[in-house]
């Protein structure tokens, strides 16, 4: 018996955190992961551009170029094993000054250092055949192949839910509130009580400073850097299939237009740094940005189909880079701090990265019957005709849609939440089989889903909240 | 593959009002498939009284109108299926629906009359900035869960939008002991019946701010306010306005949208201004067979009117079944000018007319003082002089066949107001 509860503690349930952790339950080491709120994938993860990017914007021979090409390069088998919606659509850059086509260049140039595959250079003529929606002032664009979109939430959550099955305890609605060193340990104090482990991967998103600064005097500053979107109908999901970058000029990155893996058309995002790290909210300013930079890259955007709009934060290290690794004055605290974009990419190739590091420090061995296969909720929508019949006599409740505008039927929704770390809450649901992501913004499906919620929890009404205590959507007078 | 002659997309008071009249009209094989649990679509929420003065002469309320139409779709025994979604409709009028009992179905039917009606158009639309808590509803969720499912939504509420549903909601709201603080229009005019501005806003002394806005959205987890600005007349914000409210509700009644996404993938032609499809005298989408009624064809403030648009396309669908296509020579256009903002529907068939064929449509601004006219070709032929006309109230000019017949040459028909 260790004099630990735990081998290794986690803090933080976001994308990062639950790729750690799926990487490390594959090894004889007890895991726990503590996440502030009451769902994984509830910070960063959820509020991103939902983008794989293909490895050609990080300075070569950094840890960021590294993890992001292999992060790439491994996002197809992992999409598989852990079923959750990938596509390789390919990445355009656009330019739109002959003056700067040298840095144009230079993008290709690094992304073919970076080990990026199959880069090209296109003119605007070109470059506006694959993609007739490209304004005319383009002049010239890099395509990158291998650039692909992806379901963050499912992303997230199936990296916790194939960590989960395989042996790591998670406990959500925990705080951590403070570290101390123990002699080769730490103790986690919570909003739940104490915790001793051997290990910490320090996951915290936009907090990762306030976790490191409390075990080393090496201090760092993670910035909450502040991105607002705007998210359009489906039928606005056509009107370009590859992602759409702006070549970062002086003027700024510019923003991004591209279909969503569900196919909805994503523009986005601003960057603008903010104080408060729970601000998610969007601006004026910033969504009046997004709409007139998007214009500059695609003709005829139909800002009049936008159906929601929202604010991710990023979380910034002040120096621009990735800290990863063991915390030279703090032996066992391992950080993964300043995951800004492309933290989403890099995600399975940091995940495995990071386990093993702690892996060979633990001197740990492979567990027996790992099973690193996970199957998401079914969803009927993409069966055939006869599958989709032959479910619903098995399970009639698959033949009940409740959410009308993304054809989500009852059977999804209890699915998603009698299931690993199921859903708890409105956006629990949402986040994993899109009821009420559609067109209507869940104006028709919300009652129902509340109703489905209370039931298979077993708890009254008025407890349903949207995301987490503090939330509920209906007054309760008694 | 199984066949109807008269499949009807919804059972709401178009659905059941076109079903009803199909059947007087002699057709015997008709199916209602309904996506809710019972009949009577969205008036099954609205419990207020002031419903059917025009088609029972006696004020009802919501769920009392649907009752009528309901007992009769009973007692001429039409089929229908409840719980039931269509997922697709093809120009050949087969039709895909889902539901817990028969799975995933596809039917084909002679006659297809579209009565899907409409949803409101969400918070996410307007890209009111600020945080996304709980608290924020589309007025007419607030409504369901309140009068159907029997929940109180909030204390202190904010009403965006001054539609219909808004303002039938700030009185529900105040009666349930909930506090409204103020409804703001966006608009220099509201977008709801004068009558329910009086009954609901001004009998209860809630304020109503014209050409105001919601600006930002407060509160993390739940609602805890709202900053509300006058707007200037190109509805932008005017600085140094602001004016915040604390609240814990915030009602969105900011317009209606016809649910036409199946309409859509029919491949029909659509009215940019409606959102409806294009539709000729007969109430017949430009795909033979294809009928569409109710809010799905545009949007209604009274239910009356609906029952008579639905029973006009279930008559129409009743004699396509019977009698085949109206093959005719020629369609006349309605132009709209000058502040009319549409008309339903958008041609006349002369030839296959009724006697009498009733034009509805909507003007894009408030008026007084002005003359609804009709011209055919360049000759006035209706003048209708109109102390006030506005967006909230549907207005409607009767065409009659003799009078078409009549003209000759007659190559359009225009409807227009014009000032006195």
């Amino acid at each position: 018996m260790s004099k630990f509860d735990y081998d290794i503690v986690i803090i933080g349930g976001g994308v990062t955190g639950s790729a750690v952790a799926r990487e490390l339950s594959r090894y004889t080491l007890s895991v726990c992961l503590l996440e502030k709120e009451e769902d994984v994938c509830s910070g960063t993860s959820k509020a991103n551009s939902a983008i794989v990017h293909a490895g050609y914007d990080a300075k070569p021979n950094t840890l960021k170029a590294k993890l992001n090409v292999e992060g790439n390069r491994i996002m197809g088998e992992y999409a598989k094993e852990l079923d959750f919606e990938f596509r390789r659509n390919g990445s355009l850059v656009l330019c739109f000054e002959e003056e700067n086509i040298p840095q144009l260049k230079e993008l290709l140039e690094r992304g073919k250092e970076n080990g990026v595959p199959d880069m090209q250079y296109l003119t605007g003529d070109e470059v506006r055949k694959i993609e007739p929606n490209i304004s005319d002032e383009v002049v010239a664009a890099i395509f990158a192949p291998t650039g692909g979109i992806v379901c963050p939430f499912n992303l997230t959550i199936a990296l916790a839910e194939n960590a989960c099955d395989n042996g790591v305890e998670f406990k959500l609605n925990t705080e951590v509130t403070n570290i101390e060193k123990l002699d080769n340990g730490y103790k986690v104090i919570t909003n739940n009580g104490e915790i001793s482990a051997k290990y910490i991967v320090n996951a915290a998103g936009v907090y990762a400073d306030k976790f490191h600064n409390m075990v080393s005097q090496d201090k760092i500053t993670i910035i909450a850097r502040k991105g607002d979107y705007e998210l359009l109908d489906k039928q606005a999901g056509k009107l370009v299939d590859k992602t759409i970058f702006q070549l970062p000029t002086k003027m700024g990155k510019g923003i991004l237009v591209t279909p969503t893996v569900h196919g909805n058309l994503l523009i986005g995002p601003t960057a603008t740094d903010i104080d408060d790290k729970e601000a998610t909210a969007t601006t004026a300013e910033d969504l009046d940005k997004v709409a007139r930079l998007s214009a500059k890259s695609i003709k005829n955007i139909p800002y009049r189909q936008v159906i929601t709009s929202f604010t991710g934060l990023r979380a910034h290290e002040i120096n621009g880079d990735f800290i990863i690794g063991e915390v030279k004055d703090a032996e066992g605290f391992f950080d993964c701090a300043g995951i800004e974009s492309p933290g989403l990419s890099c995600a399975p190739a940091l995940g495995i990265y990071v386990a093993n590091m702690i892996k060979e420090k633990a001197n740990a061995g492979n567990k027996e019957n790992w099973n690193g296969k996970r199957k998401g909720i079914v969803r009927p929508l993409t069966l055939s005709k006869e599958e989709r019949a032959e479910l619903i006599k098995k399970r009639p409740d698959y033949g009940t849609i409740v959410c009308r505008c993304e054809n989500v039927s009852e059977g999804e929704i209890v699915d998603s939440i009698n299931r690993t770390l199921g859903a708890k809450s409105l956006d629990g649901v949402k986040r994993r089989v899109r009821q009420g992501m559609g067109r209507c913004q869940a104006g028709f499906c919300t009652p129902k889903t509340m109703e489905i919620l209370a039931r298979e929890l077993n708890v009254k009404m008025e407890s349903i909240c949207k995301n987490g205590k503090g939330s509920e959507i209906l007054v309760d007078e008694k | 593959m199984e066949q109807h002659k008269l499949v009807i997309i919804g059972g709401g008071p178009a659905g059941l009002a076109a079903a009803v009249s199909a059947r007087k009209k002699g057709i015997d094989d008709i199916l209602i498939l309904e996506r809710d649990y019972i009949l009577g679509g969205i008036l099954n929420q609205c419990i207020h009284n002031g419903f059917g003065l025009h088609t029972f002469k006696e004020e009802l309320t919501g769920p009392e109108y649907a009752d009528r139409f309901i007992k009769m779709v009973e007692e001429e025994k039409i089929p229908y299926k409840l719980n039931t979604i269509v997922i697709s409709i093809t120009k050949d009028k087969e039709i895909t629906y889902i539901n817990e009992t028969d799975g995933m179905v596809t039917i084909k039917a002679t006659a297809v009359i579209l009565a899907m009606g409409c949803r409101e158009r969400p918070r996410g639309a307007l890209n009111i900035p600020g945080y996304r808590p709980s608290g924020i509803y589309s007025a007419g969720t607030a409504q369901r869960l309140m009068n159907i499912d029997g929940y109180k939504v909030g204390k202190e509420v904010v009403i965006l939008g001054s539609g219909d549903i808004g303002l039938i909601m700030a009185r529900r709201m105040t009666l349930e002991g909930a506090k409204v603080k103020v409804v703001a229009e966006l608009m220099p005019y509201s977008g709801g019946l004068k009558r329910n501005i009086v009954q609901c806003l001004n009998d209860y002394d809630i304020p109503l701010k014209l050409s105001h806005t919601v600006t930002k959205i407060h509160g993390k987890k739940r609602l805890t306010g709202v900053t509300i600005a006058q707007v200037d007349e190109n509805r932008k914000p005017i600085e140094g306005t602001e004016e915040y409210y604390s609240c814990d509700t915030l009602l969105l009644s900011v317009g209606l949208i016809p649910e036409n996404e199946l309409t859509t993938e029919i491949g029909i032609e659509m009215n940019r201004i409606t959102n409806g499809p294009d539709v000729n005298d007969r109430l017949e989408t430009n795909t033979n067979g294809i009928y569409a009624c109710g809010n799905v064809l545009h949007v209604h403030d009274l239910v009356d009117f609906v029952s008579q648009e639905a029973a006009l396309a279930g008559e129409n669908a009743a004699d396509f079944i019977l009698n085949g296509e109206r093959k005719s020579n020629e369609t006349i256009p309605i132009i709209v000018k000058n502040g009319v903002r549409y008309t339903v529907p958008q041609t006349i068939d002369i030839e296959n007319m009724s006697d009498i064929v009733t034009v509805r449509f909507r003007v894009a601004d408030v008026y007084k003082n002005r003359s609804l006219c009709v011209y055919f070709n360049d000759e006035k032929v209706q003048d209708k002089k109109k102390r006030v006309l506005a967006p909230g109230e549907m207005e409607q000019i009767i065409l009659k066949k003799a009078d078409l017949e009549k003209f000759d040459g007659l190559r359009s028909i225009t409807v227009c107001t014009e000032e006195n």
